[in-house]
């Protein structure tokens, strides 16, 4: 038996809306209620100065293995998800191979309870090699352990093929995440459609590319009365889609990575690869109306969208560079920036509970929440402290970011897991 | 004048008006050493220049190596087909290699945006332009704009009409870019797939009529219809283009007399441009090529760092 008492921190646990100082005990990596008896704990951490929140959830990391370890490994990819404060992540399924079977996922989780320090759920494909043809025996896969389905990198384009897909997912009471983007609106787009696309003589990405799906989705989401989640929203017009169905009762949600609302599409001047991602960095009016969009709720889920490349994988000519970058250590303090301190358009629980309280509830993870009797993954958090990321000091195995030397306000400050630090600052 | 202080040609979008102005003053000295019977002047001599072609061209391939040659410089060509890139090798290696060649020049044709400043960013050697995706070609961009000042004078207020597949060109942004700077109006002018209102953002005029600017232009500027990069349909075919947007002989006669019909070539006779037309009195199209040869000089001298203007 071993107990860990964090004391002196004020508790911030959105899913049981407390927000008090007060001491945390945790007992062989469950959350115990304060002993009566003024018994003394194992071990103490002093938290002054800090909010003791849930271990934060990414729902969205590629994590690379199997397949592709000279990107990231599931153990580095974790260290990278502990100094970023998180305690739990939700693995895409696009691994070569693609996790569309029970074999590939068992596999995942094998390697995850070797290598990672922090908590690795597993998503399964929509479809039968992400090839958006055949469904994935989500039965299996549900057995394997999976949390949620979904083809992200790819996206269904055949609706009848997405409609059968959450019929069927509903039995299992899955969830749906999808990546929303038409391939024939699309084509070879490599960056937002609008004036610096035309500049720069780069294939554009139109916002239609994704609010068609994100549409298409809402109308699967209302038809089958089952939930669809969509990714990592770029475009305005998704947000106001979203929010209009979510008012109608449509069980739609949204997530937002930070770099869509940290970064314009005229950062492409550069033809630097390290600002391609999928779906593109967009304008300071998506920006304005995704902000919007967390700040009245129609979007409450934050994640990161990690895409770890190697260097010479990057650096090559923009276009045919892969899309996506490194997010895990970087988005707090960028969402934590933006949004509760400059733009003040959420306070700093709200911030915790987009990543606590919501994607729990989303994934029906039991996690995200300080409950007692909950597993013990907590996060330090200093609301104000003003920091500079150093990508050079990464324990990932890719350094495609484009925030090398931002400087951020608000940070994580120690990561534990089961009752222990797994990392600190 | 001086003050070129670049080693690098990436596009005219970056350029000043004063540092076109030095190319286009350059660009017209070296044009006096085009028309003597000894055409070759020391300036580059022990410099190698490298034709690095990744996307086929015949017409600035060449020109860029007559413009070295007669600079005394020694140039190699290299293409896609002959290239270790057919071989899996980056471009970034490619590029590399050469410079342990102890190439001085690397004159780049690629089909994505943006190759060569990726070059330029990571080589010692002068990285020149030749095209780069829908980009720039700030050469071709120089030499119609060479030819328009060299047959006008000032561009000041100049209506200058380009006409045609502008999404995909290279060479309509070079030219926007470089006009806006020198003071001249531009209308775009094409079918509203490959011509979308956004442009106006950049500072020119659309237009989705050709009778909206034959009456009016001082220089129109025709583009080919770039099948090669059209991945889909952006209009139903060539025969309804030409009835639109072609410069047919009715069309041409309702030009003001002085009116210059330019074309960056290869023409398609009977598509964009009717073939008389082409070979009529208004039409600069070898002039424009002519021209290229002393503006790929003055650029490979300047960039190479030539100062002042060749004696």
């Amino acid at each position: 038996m071993s107990t860990l008492r964090i004391f002196n921190g004020r508790i911030i646990d959105p899913a049981n809306g407390r927000d008090e100082k007060a001491d945390l005990w945790i007992r062989d990596g469950i959350i115990i209620e304060t002993p009566a008896d003024g018994s003394k704990a194992d071990s103490e951490i002093d938290a002054k100065g800090r909010i003791v929140a849930p271990g934060l959830i990414d729902i969205h990391v590629h994590f690379r293995e199997p397949g592709q370890s000279h990107k990231e490994t599931i153990g580095t990819g974790s260290q990278a998800a502990a100094a970023g404060g998180f305690t739990s992540v939700v693995c895409m399924p696009n691994t070569s191979p693609a996790a569309d079977n029970a074999g590939t996922i068992t596999l995942i989780r094998e390697k995850a309870a070797a290598s990672s320090c922090v908590n690795i759920f597993t998503t399964g494909a929509i479809t039968k090699g992400l090839a958006g043809e055949e469904l994935a025996p989500y039965n299996a896969m549900v057995g394997a352990g999976i949390v949620a389905i979904t083809d992200d990198g790819h996206c269904v384009q055949n609706h009848e093929v997405m409609r059968r897909a959450v019929e069927y997912a509903r039995m299992f009471g899955l969830v749906v995440l999808d990546h929303c983007q038409d391939y024939s609106l699309v084509g070879g787009g490599v960056m937002n459609e609008g004036e610096w696309s035309l500049r720069l003589g780069l294939p554009g990405w139109p916002r239609i590319g994704e609010e068609i799906i994100v549409m298409r989705n809402i109308l699967l989401a209302d038809l089958c009365d089952s939930p669809i989640h969509c990714q990592h929203i770029s475009s305005g017009g998704s947000v106001r889609l979203i929010r209009e169905a979510r008012a109608r009762g449509v069980k739609i949600s949204g997530e937002v990575c930070p770099h869509h609302i940290a970064l314009t599409d005229d950062r492409l001047q550069t033809f630097d690869s390290n600002y391609k991602m999928n779906p593109p960095l967009r304008t300071e009016r998506d920006i304005e109306a995704i902000i919007g969009g967390i700040a009245d709720g129609t979007l409450d889920i934050l994640c990161s969208d990690h895409a770890p490349h190697a260097k010479y994988e990057k650096e090559v000519e923009l276009d045919q560079a892969p899309f996506g970058i490194l997010g895990l250590e970087t988005e707090f303090g960028l969402f934590s920036d933006i949004l509760v301190h400059k733009k003040k358009a959420i306070d700093m629980a709200r911030l915790i509970e987009l990543y606590t309280a919501k994607p729990a509830k989303l994934l029906s993870l039991d996690r995200g929440t300080l409950s007692v009797g909950a597993p013990g993954d907590v996060t330090l958090i200093d609301p104000d402290l003003e920091w500079v990321y150093d990508k050079e000091q990464s324990p990932s195995l890719s350094r495609n970011t484009p925030f090398h030397g931002t400087e951020m306000k608000g940070r994580a400050v120690q990561t534990i897991v089961a009752g222990k630090t797994v990392w600190s600052l | 004048m001086s003050g070129w202080t670049r080693k690098d040609l990436l596009g005219l979008d970056e350029l000043s008006a004063d540092e076109l102005r030095i190319i286009l003053d350059t660009a017209k000295a070296f044009k006096g050493v085009g028309e003597r019977s000894l055409k070759k002047v020391p300036a580059l001599r022990g410099h190698t220049m490298v034709n690095f072609f990744v996307e086929p061209s015949t017409r600035t391939r060449t020109s860029f190596e007559l413009a070295a040659m007669r600079l005394s410089a020694d140039v190699v060509n290299i293409s896609a087909t002959a290239s270790s890139l057919q071989k899996g090798e980056s471009l970034k290696d490619t590029a590399l290699n050469l410079e342990a060649l102890r190439a001085d020049i690397i004159v780049l044709r690629h089909s994505s945006a943006g190759a060569s400043r990726f070059l330029a960013e990571r080589l010692k050697a002068s990285i020149i332009n030749a095209g780069d995706g829908a980009h720039e070609h700030p050469t071709q961009g120089l030499l119609d704009i060479f030819t328009m000042i060299e047959k006008r004078g000032s561009l000041e207020g100049a209506e200058v009409a380009i006409i045609g597949d502008i999404l995909f060109s290279r060479v309509a942004r070079s030219n926007i870019y470089a006009l806006n700077k020198l003071g001249a109006k531009v209308t775009l002018v094409g079918p509203s797939t490959l011509v979308p209102k956004a442009f106006e953002k950049l500072g020119v005029k659309v237009a989705h009529r050709i009778d909206d600017i034959l009456e009016t232009a001082d220089v129109v500027n025709l583009l080919r219809i770039q099948h090669e990069r059209q991945r889909k349909e952006y209009f139903p075919g060539i025969g309804e283009y030409i009835k639109l947007f072609g410069l047919t002989k009715a069309r041409a006669e309702r030009l003001k007399p002085g009116c210059l019909i330019m074309h960056p070539g290869p023409i398609n006779r009977g598509v964009e441009i009717d073939s008389d037309v082409a070979d009529g009195d208004q039409s600069v199209i070898l002039e424009q090529v002519t021209n290229g040869l002393a503006v790929r000089m003055a650029v490979l001298y300047l960039c190479a760092g030539g100062v002042g203007l060749p004696s």
